[in-house]
């Protein structure tokens, strides 16, 4: 075994539970940690003492013999990041164990050599710092999972087609419509056209934001594909707002039907297929 | 060659593409339909393009050159059956074929079709 490994699985074995005890205190009085704290600890405790027995090499933390502990690292700040728990609270877990390494390079060296105590607190800090930094990265990678695929969700989610009257679907729009998103809708509200065989289509608009020639041109393409498959389309939802915005930027929506609102879309679609509404009069 | 056959329906002509259309086929389709309509004195002409999967820039304009075509010769025409992805494809192409008229399916292109001819005899 190397010298270094030496005297850290001198120190690790000496007290592991007073360790492991001292490093939750200080845990505690730092306000960072959770309800699996403990187990956390322990189970990362046994792996870091497994590798400076294996004899792994200190200044490498990617190396082989530090295989589970990265492992054990990597299940910690998953589960920390699918919890909510901050990067800063992450790290500051795994940086607590420096007060207990420490202590016990204190009272395992009882002053008397300092070449070697120091020696030995530089190795200790250097690889506490890389478990961090390897936490805090690892961590960041888990947030960025979850917001791609909150990402995608949404994308999912927000462009629903329904079907509102026999031969009428409603694509209700929400949010900013961007290429993809338009292509999206596009697709699905085509494919939807030709499985119900419907001959109008309506894009309620009422939930986009803004609208600028970009979006504009987005909604002009939609229209005359929905055209081109033999399907009428009537675009309402437009706000006064974005209808001023619309006729300022110049943007040509002639031969687009539009209506203020979702009922009108509703109402003019009905009368073109025919159907008449009545009140029932008691 | 291949050629793309055009059946008389009435006062319809109604054309059935089947396969992939190469731009020689085309040619001749569009060169057989006007010589049809001026023989036979056909008030509409029926593509069906629903088996079409694949469009270029040439077919598209295809389209809408024959239905200039007919339109001279006084005859309307209708595209019936586009997928949504040859419709996508024609758009992101800045193919609109303005002045061309759609319709969802064959039924539904012949019933519009029988409307206009009779809006036009009562005319």
């Amino acid at each position: 075994m190397k010298q270094e490994n030496a005297v850290f699985d001198q120190l690790l074995r000496t007290s592991p539970e007073e360790f492991i005890n001292s490093w939750l205190a200080d845990v505690a009085a730092t306000g960072s940690g959770g309800t699996t704290s403990t187990n956390d600890a322990r189970e990362l405790f046994a792996a870091l003492h497994a590798a400076v027995a294996a004899d792994a090499d200190m200044d490498r933390l990617d190396g082989a013999g530090w295989a589970k502990t990265r492992s054990v690292l990597t299940a910690l700040s998953q589960s920390r990041a699918a919890q909510g728990a901050s990067a800063g609270d992450t790290s500051q877990f795994i940086l607590s164990i420096k007060k207990p390494l420490f202590d016990s390079i204190q009272k395992s060296l009882g002053g008397d050599s300092s070449k070697a105590a120091f020696d030995a607190a530089w190795t200790a800090s250097m690889l506490v710092d890389k478990l961090a930094q390897f936490t805090a990265t690892t961590y960041q990678r888990s947030r960025e999972d979850v917001i791609q695929r909150q990402q995608q969700e949404l994308l999912e989610l927000s462009t629903p087609v329904v079907k509102l009257w026999e031969g009428v679907l409603a694509v209700p729009m929400i949010g900013t419509l961007d290429s993809s998103r338009t292509q999206l809708v596009m697709e699905s509200l085509l494919t939807r056209i030709v499985e119900t065989g419907s001959e109008l289509a309506i894009i309620d608009i009422t939930g986009v934001p803004t609208v600028d020639t970009l979006v504009a041109q987005h909604l002009l393409k939609t229209v005359t594909a929905i055209r081109l498959m033999g399907a009428d389309c009537i675009i309402s939802g437009i706000r006064p707002q974005i209808a001023q915005t619309i006729v300022h930027l110049g943007i040509d929506l002639q031969g687009i039907t539009t209506k203020a609102t979702l009922a009108d879309a509703l109402q003019l679609a009905m009368k073109k297929a025919g159907f008449v509404i009545s009140r029932n009069k008691a | 060659m291949e050629r793309i056959p055009i059946l008389k329906m009435g006062r319809v002509l109604l054309v059935t593409i089947q396969v992939d259309l190469q731009d020689q086929v085309a040619l001749a389709l569009q060169d057989d339909l006007s010589a049809q309509i001026e023989k036979t004195g056909a008030s509409g002409v029926l593509i069906d393009i629903s088996a079409l999967e694949i469009v270029d820039s040439f077919v598209g304009r295809m389209l809408a050159s024959i239905s200039g075509i007919a339109s001279v010769l006084d005859a309307t025409t209708v595209v019936v059956g586009m997928q949504p992805a040859v419709a996508i494809t024609l758009v992101e192409l800045g193919l609109s074929l303005e002045g061309v008229r759609t319709a969802l399916n064959v039924e539904r292109g012949m019933a519009m079709l029988a409307a206009d001819d009779r809006n036009q005899i009562d005319d």
